[in-house]
């Protein structure tokens, strides 16, 4: 269970809400409202007031980069650093998530960076977070450079993890449609703070 | 052997020399000519100055003097290398980091050279301190200034790659390891370069000041081994210190990386993300 509580960040807030175990809340709102702020601030990675609780156990308690490896946040546009694919992933057999990601197996650790296209980066970076087994998702458009095929094995894969790990997940984007599917409730973020949308 | 002392107007020779070059710039419109002149002047009234003030010190033979212009010479090094960076800390970081990693390095390394090494008596004789120490710091200086200048620059170009990692659970340090890695490298390499070619392309300048001052050749060598030694000890300790605690400046308690702490180029207050 995931707890936001009188969250504040620049001007926002403050915002509550929470997310079960197992629950997934799609998050909307235009561009420039601030949803990826709102994750960032959960994640801690943006200076903020207000409390985030993670299984009834403070945010503060943890030790910031032990916060962030259980409260993973996937970023709207995923960077890498070393040349290949494997480097970014730690040692371990990652074939299973890699195949149901749509992959073709392990060989991809091999791949180069630079010969990557925006989707496959995307779903690596996607494969990346959840083979660390994070207590929690922040996705910020975890499909906005995918095909339809991919879309929904991104979906799918999602729904898997969070269902078999019971984790709280927060789904930020912009298509009502897919929100639809994935989440059960739903936020929009409106004039700085947070409302019901369904 | 006595040196061929060299008169005022024998010096406006070699001067005329920049005074042609000013010519071609301003002529060529490059806009340097102003500084040109300057500098050279400023060098010039700057060097005649610390003869009179050596020549009085080398006299008076007193620690607290030798200490005060050690001082000095560390406080216009900080200087120099804060004012080189495009990205400065803000507060008194961009300044203090620099000046106490020239200060634990240079001070400590040409103490060590001074008393174990050199061992004049007494070990601070300004004779042998105020040069050792002015060449430690002249090459820390260039040293921590491209080191920390290079840490800055390439974190915040490469914010987004740093918050991935911190994305992905990694410490501020872990984050930022590959960027300060590089920096130190970049820092490094041209005291490495430099000793491999000492003696082949170049004659360093402390050793033909003293072959031109008489001395034989096997000293003055000696001389600037020990220097070369130092600096290479001095540089590499100095950059070490400044890039830990620079890197350490751009992550706050939680691990979240701190841009606004940097100041420059105007855009510095421009919102992350």
């Amino acid at each position: 269970m995931l707890q936001v509580e009188h969250l504040c960040f620049l001007d926002w807030g403050p915002l509550s809400f929470s997310v079960g175990a197992g629950q997934c809340v799609g998050l909307s709102g235009e561009s420039g409202s601030g949803k990826s702020l709102l994750l960032r601030a959960i994640a801690d990675l943006d200076v903020h007031e207000g409390e985030v609780f993670l299984e009834g156990k403070n945010c503060v308690d943890y030790p910031g980069a032990a916060w962030r490896g259980s409260v993973a946040m996937l970023a709207a546009e995923s960077r890498w650093w070393f040349d290949s694919v494997g480097l970014h992933f730690p040692e371990g057999d990652h074939e299973p998530v890699l195949l149901k990601l749509g992959f073709p197996g392990s060989e991809v650790m091999d791949w180069e960076i630079s010969r990557l296209s925006a989707g496959e980066k995307q779903r690596l970076a996607l494969a990346r977070l959840l083979v660390r087994g994070p207590d929690v998702l922040l996705l910020d458009e975890p499909t906005a450079n995918l095909d339809p095929r991919s879309t929904s094995l991104v979906e799918e894969v999602i729904s898997e993890y969070r269902e078999e790990q019971q984790v709280p997940v927060v789904w930020v984007g912009h298509d009502e449609e897919q929100l639809k599917r994935v989440a059960n409730t739903a936020l929009r973020m409106h004039g700085k703070q947070l409302e019901e949308s369904w | 052997m006595k040196i061929i002392e060299l008169e005022p107007w024998e010096l406006s020779l070699a001067g005329v020399l920049v005074a042609a070059l000013a010519a071609c710039t301003f002529s060529a419109r490059l806009g340097v000519t102003r500084s040109l002149l300057i500098s050279a002047v400023r060098m010039v009234l700057q060097l005649s100055l610390i003869g009179l003030v050596l020549r009085e010190l080398f006299e008076a033979r007193q620690p607290l003097w030798v200490g005060i212009i050690a001082l000095v010479m560390l406080a216009v090094a900080g200087r120099e290398v804060s004012a080189r960076q495009k990205y400065r800390l803000r507060g008194m970081w961009g300044y203090g980091i620099g000046t106490g990693a020239m200060f634990v390095s240079s001070f400590a390394v040409s103490i060590f050279g001074l008393a174990a090494v050199v061992r004049a008596d007494p070990w601070w004789d300004p004779r042998y301190a105020i040069p050792v120490l002015g060449m430690l710091l002249g090459n820390t200086m260039t040293a921590v200034a491209l080191s920390i200048d290079r840490l800055t620059v390439s974190t915040w170009q490469g914010r987004e790659i740093i918050e991935a990692r911190l994305m992905l659970g990694e410490t501020g340090r872990q984050a930022v390891s590959d960027f300060a890695r590089e920096a130190l490298r970049s820092g490094l390499i041209p005291v490495i370069n430099s000793m491999a070619v000492a003696g082949l392309v170049s004659l360093p300048g402390m050793m033909t000041g003293q072959i031109l001052a008489g001395n034989p050749p096997g000293d003055a060598v000696r001389y600037q081994i020990l220097i070369w030694l130092l600096i290479a000890a001095g540089c590499g300790f100095g950059m070490l210190i400044a890039v830990r605690m620079a890197a350490g400046r751009l992550f706050d308690e939680r691990d979240r990386l701190r841009l606004d702490r940097l100041a420059g180029d105007g855009q510095a207050n421009k919102l992350i993300g």
